[in-house]
């Protein structure tokens, strides 16, 4: 219990950080800090390598090369103990669907050494948390999808982690349910606790994110705040109108010069500009009438696309 | 709570609340005690076996094949004792194989494979090598357990003759640590393979249980299949037993090789599991 926290305020430093299976890469060399605090968010497509990455910082992978210090501390020697000290949720739930909800709760705090008195007067306080106190005694089996996720997040909690670190946490939810969520990691991060979280909604990261980075194929493509992200890698509107399919292709030239960028999809064409009414109105001004038009300001999808690309990686 | 509601306490964080040291001390017990409250909840069933086993076998072999052996000749089986006597340091090993086998297969499979409950606990303090060590000792608790009941259905039953009987529940149990380690080393390594486990007991515990000297002395069968008590656990186990309980007469550097060879069995074994389940949860 004489452990004091370490002097710098850096949680987690990874340099060169790789991980290769055989002889497939999936993180490749990556270099980040994470501070005291901070909510830290990792973004990309199925395959980019996050949880991987996620399970290096967790311990549960040993990385091939690079280093990865967490509070201090090398993970490849100091695993149990940098574990006693983080909160997990998996991006799959490994929740003991034989035993009941308290029980889960119960064990969980158990293996971190927690005594019977610590474990139930916390248990009381994370079945609140998790909306789940009429639940209590039901079998894990019987919950739905985003009881089961609320749980595994309390579970998480168990031993008032330093770092938390959510591998997709509301990827199956209801709205309401993401909502909810948002608002206790928000509580969390107002405690102190440092956040790290991998999502694949754009909202998500731009609402609990105070810093992301883009991955693909195990590199950083970028990092940044969200509003950073969007400025430096997008203008500040884009307009998406229709011609119809097989206009798109033909129109596209008459108006390049319009904007900063243009993007030919198969169904709309998307015109990155700094005033998006202005543009358009010049574009109508050279007879050009689309079908259908909009103006909206460029978002982190636009550039999350633009930096990963359009197509399915697998 | 203390991260919803206002009579909460204050977040301490991890860094005061959890006892690393303590915690990554006693991972093996953590996982030993989730184990056996699983268990608890079948304590009823967990004894109805324990007694029922014993009494279905001592009524068939004991007393049928028994009374078949002692009137054949002076009312004594093998080794000049009574044929119950004779063979109950083979039915206490085989208990204590049986139970121990199930208790890290079962689980082994239900934590890596049919449900994922293993990596829950290696994202806390817990290691790897914690869960092998604990499954064991679970093993061990459970193997000591039904061998114990077994012990007392046997000593009701007139097996026993003199206190030294009870010498036969240790080396039962040493068989029984020594073959779960192998057993767990074994799950381990074959966990991906579909029907492992029905295979093991074809082609494994069956064998061993019909040619370890169980039923009869290992000399009767013919020597070409002898080898197969020579490696079996059981067999050490059973003529370890035999030798303790009522005085067989075996050569000295036999009994020290009984013993000897289910030591360094069960410890690489045990040293051959914990590699696996490190590699297989740290990939
Ligand atoms: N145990 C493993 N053995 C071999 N390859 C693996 C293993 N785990 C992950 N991979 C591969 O590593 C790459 C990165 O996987 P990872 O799970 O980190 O991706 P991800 O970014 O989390 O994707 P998703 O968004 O789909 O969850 C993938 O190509 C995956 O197939
Ligand atoms: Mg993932």
């Amino acid at each position: 219990m004489n452990e004091t926290p370490t002097g710098t305020d850096a949680m987690i430093v990874a340099t060169g950080l790789r991980k290769t299976y055989d002889d497939f890469t999936a993180v490749d060399g990556i270099d980040f800090t994470v501070t005291r605090g901070e909510s830290f968010g990792l973004l990309g497509p199925n395959g980019a390598g996050k949880s991987t990455t996620m399970r290096m910082i967790a311990c549960t992978s040993q990385r091939t090369g690079g280093t990865l210090e967490i509070l201090g501390r090398d993970t490849d020697h100091h695993g149990p103990w940098i574990r006693a000290h983080l909160g997990v949720v998996p991006q799959q739930d490994n929740l003991d669907r034989e035993l009941t909800v308290t029980e889960n709760l119960y064990i969980y705090g158990r293996y971190f050494g927690l005594g019977k008195k610590f474990i139930n007067a916390k248990v009381e306080e994370l079945l609140e948390f998790a909306q789940l106190t009429e639940k209590r005694d039901a079998k894990v089996d019987s919950l739905s999808g985003g009881m089961k996720r609320r749980l595994t997040i309390a579970r998480a909690l168990i031993n008032e982690p330093e770092i938390l670190m959510l591998d997709e946490p509301t990827t199956g939810l209801d709205p309401q349910a993401r909502h909810i969520l948002w608002d206790r990691l928000f509580r969390l991060k107002e405690m102190g606790v440092t956040l790290i979280i991998t999502t694949h909604y754009m909202d998500e990261a731009e609402q609990l994110c105070d810093r992301l980075v883009v991955m693909d194929k195990g590199k950083f493509m970028a990092e940044g705040t969200p509003a950073g992200l969007i400025q430096q890698h997008c203008s500040r509107e884009v307009i998406e109108v229709r011609f119809g399919s097989e206009r798109n292709a033909e129109v596209a030239d008459q108006i390049r010069d319009l904007a900063v960028r243009l993007e030919i999809l198969p169904d709309r064409i998307l015109m990155y500009t700094d005033d998006g009414e202005r543009d358009l109105a010049r574009m109508v001004e050279r007879g050009l009438h689309p079908i259908t038009s909009l103006v909206r300001r460029s978002s982190l999808e636009d550039v999350f696309l633009r930096l990963t690309g359009r197509s399915l990686v697998d | 709570m203390t991260v919803v509601s206002e009579q909460s306490r204050t977040w301490q964080g991890a860094l005061k609340v959890v006892d690393s040291q303590r915690a990554i001390r006693f991972g093996w017990w953590y996982v030993a005690e989730y184990r056996l409250r699983n268990l608890m909840k079948w304590i009823s069933a967990v004894i109805a076996f324990g007694i029922g086993n014993p009494v279905l076998y001592l009524a068939s072999i004991g007393f049928g094949v028994g009374s078949l052996v002692n009137h054949h000749g002076n009312g004594l089986g093998p080794d000049g004792v009574p044929y119950l006597t004779f063979l109950a340091p083979a039915l206490l090993a085989t208990a204590a194989i049986q139970s121990t086998f199930e208790e890290v297969t079962f689980p082994t499979m239900h934590g890596l494979k049919w449900e994922n409950v293993y990596y829950a606990m290696t994202a806390t303090a817990v290691t790897p090598n914690q869960i092998a060590t604990g499954v064991m000792v679970v093993a061990f608790l459970r193997g000591l357990f039904t061998t114990i009941i077994y012990w007392v259905v046997l000593a009701i039953a007139g097996a026993f003759h003199s206190p030294t009987a009870l010498l036969a529940i240790p080396a039962g149990m040493i068989a029984g640590v020594s073959f779960a380690a192998v057993m767990l080393a074994l799950t381990l390594r074959f966990i991906d393979s579909q029907n492992f486990l029905a295979s093991i007991g074809r082609f494994v515990i069956t064998p061993l249980f019909m040619f370890s000297g169980t039923f009869f002395p290992l000399s009767a069968i013919p020597i070409w299949l002898r080898w197969i008590g020579w490696i079996s656990p059981l067999w050490h186990a059973t003529d370890l037993g035999r030798v303790l309980m009522y005085g067989r007469a075996v050569p000295g550097w036999l009994v020290a090789t009984h013993a000897i060879y289910l030591v360094v069995l069960g410890a690489v074994a045990f040293i051959i599991a914990q590699r696996q389940i490190t590699k297989k949860m740290t990939k």
